[in-house]
């Protein structure tokens, strides 16, 4: 349950997608271009609500298609707007193109995702696969756990994306958090305003006193630099993020980090996930050091910059992990959020724990706590020496014939 | 009418010193509509292609007004976020000058890739003049067949062979297309006669809506023909009626360029490299074919014209 913890703050009971909806609202974007895909559907029908009632002054572009929303939001971006979009799986997979575009911009553009499985065949229910096939784009990614979390985070997105000068996405499982109605504590208008900031462009095209050219073809003397400078300024942005987290918390209270490390300081197993199951997990956690046993958790908040040297560092003395992937790869070998984990463990020279890999959960399907206290079992006989760990990708609740 | 004396005063906007080919269409095009918007400021955006690569070779730009681009099928939708900045700034006062919006593209980035987004864009009524440089085929890529296309034409992707002879179907008529969407303003125009075009643009950028041109622009490289023969090539489609010249306003069709004498599409053919073939004698019944449906689109158009719609 939870409780205030802003002196002005104010509980209500609000789904994943009207609290986005509502940080949008606050953070009131000059334009907002959008085109609508189930599950995220809401929350720019609920936007475009406050803009046909004139409660934001925010221009709403009702484009033909999710190539065309990020098409505008960038081209917004990139003439002096505060821009912002939002969409799901296929809407996603449409924009891909633009994903990258809009990170070489170098555009400040936060979207609202809203994580669903994608097509063939086709599904509308929850997995992470859509973003996880963009964790390669130069978007900073931003998982919550709950609505709560999905509210603050796009309150602290604007400003992370402003400052690193990087589109940045907040995502919520589809459904499960975007339809789910949860108690949330929103703040008042006034104080997300002054968080957020006015925002102020360097460059912007139209500022006719400094017209420039933006999108110019990049051959072989500098398309390597600017690259670069992408890829640097996501390492950079990690500083950004801890930073307006910190701000964030010396704000409204409530305390953000890269990742959550939950029971994990003398933890012999773990588990490594990201999203609404990392809630699930906590139960089953509790429910074991109850028992005595010394099992963590480790929620991914951001993927992406992915905090690869701090996570290593707070895995090193775990005997035996698993991460837990709402996406598969397709890669023959192993999922997104494993392989990362484990090249950075690799990269550390930790040695000690044993790592396996669970895909769950694809397409919405169920995922509760007797298949996480399985998890928990099986990394407990892989400590203990009683059980060698999987070297392939274990399917959690899935019919294999 | 405009006056020459006049646009000379205004700023060129696309200076010299682009990569783009001696005899380039697409160069006049871009001059000449930056020149007929006067002094007021513009922001420019392009579709990928030969305007774009040859104008924005980083770091220098040939461009003096702002210019934006970022991929191929998308400058209408591109042209249009910005345009709704604009209008979003310009109400919450950040912004108070007039600003005007145009959108190049080529005959692939307009007619096939970006057919979608120009619909959508023109459809929600913003403010800006899509230029769709029409060179009927992908030139940037090397000169494959696109829905601009003609019949008969020889191009890579349709190439003129022992059993084809270059492409089989009809171009695609987008004009129709983008009058079908009852916007305020949509015009054929040519390169090759710098009055009929400046005064549409000018038209065109002085309504509060959205407006299309669709230009013809010779390519020497792909059409085949000398560099310094672009703008006779032109007024020649419009001779022969392959390519009218002629506005839509409000709904209401009007013929700008009437031929003297409506002369045989041959004539159009001939100098092009993209049609020998087509003078082979078993292709006769092909170039027929061209003449019979140049003549019943002219007559129709003469019709609409007379009529008004």
């Amino acid at each position: 349950m939870i409780k205030t913890v802003y002196s002005k703050g104010k509980l209500v009971a609000k789904t994943g997608n009207e609290v986005m909806a509502e940080a949008m609202r606050q953070i009131e974007p000059d334009v907002v271009a959008a085109y609508p895909i189930t599950p995220a559907t809401e929350i720019v029908q609920i936007f475009s609500q406050f803009v046909a009632d004139g409660i934001v002054k925010s221009e709403y572009v009702a484009v033909e298609s999710e190539h065309s929303a990020m098409s505008a939001t960038i081209a917004a971006s990139a003439a002096g707007a505060r821009a912002m979009t939002g969409t799901s799986s296929q809407g996603l997979c449409l924009m891909w193109e633009m994903l990258y575009i809009a990170s070489g911009l170098r555009l400040p553009i936060v979207m609202a995702e809203v994580n669903r499985a994608i097509s063939a065949p086709i599904n509308i229910h929850g997995d992470q696969s859509d973003t996880m096939g963009a964790r390669d784009s130069g978007w900073i990614q931003i998982y919550s756990e709950n609505s709560q979390e999905a509210y603050d985070n796009m309150i602290q997105a604007t400003r992370i994306a402003e400052k690193a000068k990087l589109p940045t996405m907040v995502t919520t499982d589809g459904f499960i958090i975007s339809h789910c109605m949860e108690v949330v504590e929103l703040y008042p208008d006034v104080d997300v305003k002054a968080f957020v900031g006015e925002y102020k462009p360097e460059r912007y095209l139209l500022d006719t006193k400094k017209p420039y050219t933006l999108g110019s073809i990049d051959l072989q003397d500098y398309y390597f630099e600017h690259r670069y400078q992408l890829a640097q300024a996501m390492r950079d942005s990690k500083d950004i993020i801890l930073k307006v987290a910190k701000d964030f918390e010396k704000t409204f209270g409530r305390r953000y980090d890269l990742y959550e490390k939950y029971m994990l300081d003398d933890a012999e197993i773990a588990i490594v996930v990201i999203g609404s199951t990392a809630g699930t997990a906590k139960v089953v956690v509790q429910e074991l050091r109850e028992k005595g046993i010394k099992a963590g958790l480790v929620k991914m908040r951001v993927f992406r910059p992915f905090p690869a040297d701090q996570l290593a560092k707070d895995l090193a003395h775990v005997k035996a992990v698993a991460v837990m992937d709402r996406a598969d790869s397709c890669s023959g070998a192993y999922a997104p959020l494993y392989s990362d984990v484990v090249s950075s463990l690799f990269a550390a020279g930790a040695v000690t724990p044993k790592v396996v890999n669970y895909v769950y959960g694809l397409g919405g399907r169920e995922i509760n706590t007797a298949h996480i206290s399985d998890v928990y079992k099986t990394l407990g006989k892989i400590a203990s020496g009683a059980e060698e760990s999987s070297t392939q990708v274990e399917y959690i609740n899935v019919r294999k014939k | 009418m405009a006056n020459l004396k006049e646009l000379s005063k205004n700023p060129e906007r696309l200076t010299g010193g682009h990569r783009l080919c001696a005899g380039c269409g697409a160069g006049i095009v871009a001059r000449q509509a930056l020149i007929a918007a006067g002094n007021v400021p513009v922001v420019v955006t392009s579709a990928t292609g030969c305007l774009e690569v040859s104008t924005t070779i980083f770091p220098y730009t040939a461009w003096k007004n702002s210019f934006f681009h970022s991929a191929f099928e998308n400058s209408a939708a591109t042209c249009s976020g910005i345009e709704t900045a604009y209008r979003s700034l310009k109400k919450q006062g950040k912004i108070n000058e007039d600003i005007r919006f145009i959108a190049f593209g080529g005959d692939g980035g307009t007619y096939d890739i970006g057919l979608q987004s120009l619909s959508g864009a023109m459809e929600r009524g913003h403010r800006m003049l899509y230029v769709c440089y029409n060179n009927e085929a992908y030139m940037n890529t090397g000169i494959q067949r696109s829905g601009a296309t003609p019949k008969g034409a020889h191009t890579t992707t349709a190439p003129a062979g022992k059993v084809h002879q270059g492409k089989e179907q009809n171009k695609k008529d987008l004009t129709q297309i983008m009058i079908a969407h009852n916007i305020p303003y949509v015009a054929q125009a040519y390169v090759g006669n710098w009055n009929d075009f400046v005064t549409k643009v000018q038209k065109a950028l002085a309504i509060d809506g959205p407006s299309f041109i669709n230009i013809l622009t010779p390519c020497r490289l792909g059409w085949n023909y000398k560099p310094e023969d672009t703008m006779s090539l032109a007024r020649l489609a419009v001779d022969t009626c392959v390519w009218p010249s002629f506005e839509v306003e409000n709904g209401i069709y009007k013929i700008n360029v009437t031929p003297k004498e409506k002369k045989p599409v041959v004539e159009f053919l001939k100098p092009q490299g993209r049609f020998k073939h087509l003078f082979k004698p078993e292709n006769a019944h092909i170039l027929e074919s061209i003449q019979k449906d140049v003549d019943e689109k002219w007559g129709l158009l003469q019709r609409r014209s007379a009529i008004g719609c």
